[in-house]
């Protein structure tokens, strides 16, 4: 194939882009939308993720202290848990702390702080906060913990309660696994679904595109056409679909993103959609207008193979 | 140069569209097959262009049978015979100008070659003045007109006319004719396929009349005889 073939591949795919104006038209604005369901799954697929990872952090197993326990042993165990190749993060509250916690928790409950203020001294010891890596590992964290109990066999032991031994703490932990899990599936699920769908009606589309030019096919193999010379002007016109309803996409997504930003910063787990899409614009180009190519080159060579059987 | 050896077309109903039909035509004949609707005349001409394939028998061009020519071979054979249809067959999305063009862009010619020759065939066909002009702005005839100047663009060996008169009135179809002639005259062969019976008396040349799928006559300097 020579430069000429090559020039020439082009031009007629420009032109009969050009004079089947509303086909043309058409095919574009179903890319746009197909494009548009992939751009939107791609940003649900984060907000998911985001707003999972929010949940999952929110876990985590506390270490309460008998009270008066030297915090020098305290942070011998913090270490000795720190150690754990599960463990994430331990975070050391003091029995001060805890109380101020407490009480701020407790600020509508005047007979509760009442009652706290009769006591005189802080009924409270220190405790660590534990986040695990991962909401499956705190099983592993807990029995480090019960078997650092037991060693203390001797001695009465630093540890008062481990809230992972209760039951409804340990209920609510396997819950929020089981709700992340799922929700992870059911998204992955709805994504692939939608995106299957767009696909499959875009795919249709090109094919009504290039069936509307089944006998002009014809014609240009009868008059002595190659097969690939029929063919790659309609891929070009393919490709061309899917490029310009990239670009409409990605524009359509700049304002949309940018309303969409301050709404939902905290109902989306903290992403700001607008600065996600400035800040992976790359892959969103990428993804969004390489969606667009492929399906259009690849949608039109098949639609057009069928015709050039003769 | 094309001999059509014992062909037959049957269809999946049974229905029979050719009969063991067996001739041959020479370089730089003129032969016209005649026949009623349904004799089987663009069948005959659809096997030549491997748009179908026999059901028994074989037509060869150049010793090529081609019904064994490869599909992606098949442009270098048809790009051999020029074809002209009833319906002119014209890309609509073109102009008459590029609908000449392309079949020569198809054949791998030169810019320079298509600059100089579709001209020169628009001349022939006497629309010059219409090159750039889409085939839904042409009339019936210069459509057909244009379709005979793609035809006869890349100089093909064979000239096939399937029934090219029959959407025409009496004038357009003289003039189409008279080109046929013109360029059969310049040493191309030509197979005309028409039921047209004063087409047939005009020209005297060799004539195939068929009649429910098998030749029935087959004369020197024919007339229409049904």
């Amino acid at each position: 194939m020579n430069v000429v073939t090559i020039k020439r591949i082009f031009r007629a795919g420009l032109l009969d882009f050009w004079r089947n104006g509303f086909v043309s038209l058409a095919s574009t604005l179903v890319m746009t939308v197909t494009l548009f369901v992939v751009g939107v799954t791609l940003f649900a697929g984060v907000i998911l993720n985001a707003t999972l990872n929010d949940l999952r952090d929110k876990a985590d197993v506390n270490v309460y202290f008998v009270l008066d326990t030297p915090t020098e042993q305290i942070f011998e165990l913090q270490a000795s848990v720190e150690a754990l190749p599960e463990v994430q993060a331990v975070q050391y509250v003091s029995a001060e702390e805890a109380l101020a916690a407490f009480r701020e928790r407790n600020q509508a409950k005047q007979l509760t702080l009442q009652a706290l203020d009769e006591l005189g001294e802080n009924p409270l010891g220190a405790m660590l906060k534990i986040k695990a890596k991962d909401i499956s590992q705190y099983d592993t964290i807990a029995n480090f913990l019960k078997q650092q109990q037991a060693l203390s066999a001797g001695e009465p032991s630093i540890i008062d309660t481990v809230n992972y031994f209760d039951a409804t703490h340990r209920q609510a932990l396997e819950r929020l696994q089981n709700i992340t899990d799922s929700g992870q599936r059911l998204g992955f699920i709805v994504i692939a679904i939608l995106i299957l769908t767009t696909l499959a009606i875009s795919f249709n589309t090109l094919r009504l595109a290039i069936y509307t030019s089944r006998d002009e096919i014809q014609v240009m193999r009868l008059v002595g056409a190659g097969q690939f010379y029929i063919r790659a002007p309609f891929m070009v016109e393919g490709v061309l679909y899917g490029l310009i309803a990239g670009v409409i996409t990605l524009l359509l997504f700049y304002p949309l993103t940018y309303w969409m930003g301050r709404e939902t910063v905290y109902f989306f787990g903290g992403i700001n959609v607008f600065s996600y899409y400035l800040s992976h614009f790359l892959l969103f180009f990428l993804v969004i207008v390489g969606t667009g190519v492929v399906l259009g080159a690849l949608a039109s060579f098949m639609a057009v193979r069928r015709y050039l059987k003769i | 140069m094309i001999y059509y050896d014992r062909v037959s077309k049957m269809y999946a109903d049974s229905s029979v569209a050719l009969e063991d039909v067996s001739f041959s035509v020479e370089p730089g004949e003129f032969i016209s097959i005649v026949g009623h609707s349904g004799a089987g005349k663009t069948t005959l001409v659809k096997m030549l262009l491997a748009e179908e394939r026999p059901s028994a028998g074989s037509v060869f061009f150049e010793s090529i049978n081609v019904h064994q020519v490869p599909l992606h071979k098949m442009n270098d054979l048809r790009r051999k015979i020029g074809t002209v249809f009833q319906d002119f067959r014209l890309l609509p999305q073109k102009t008459a100008y590029e609908n000449i063009a392309f079949a020569m862009e198809a054949a791998g010619r030169s810019e320079e070659e298509i600059h100089s020759d579709v001209p020169h065939v628009l001349d022939l066909v006497d629309l010059s003045d219409k090159m750039n002009n889409f085939p839904d702005e042409l009339s019936g005839g210069e459509q057909q007109r244009v379709a005979i100047a793609r035809a006869i663009v890349n100089q093909p060996d064979v000239i096939v006319a399937d029934e090219p008169t029959g959407n025409l009135d009496p004038v357009n179809t003289f003039e189409v004719v008279q080109i046929l002639k013109k360029i059969n005259d310049l040493g191309t062969t030509v197979i005309l396929t028409t039921h047209n019976k004063g087409v047939i008396d005009s020209l005297k040349k060799r004539v195939i009349t068929m009649d429910r799928g098998k030749v029935i006559r087959d004369d020197r300097e024919g007339k229409y005889i049904l």
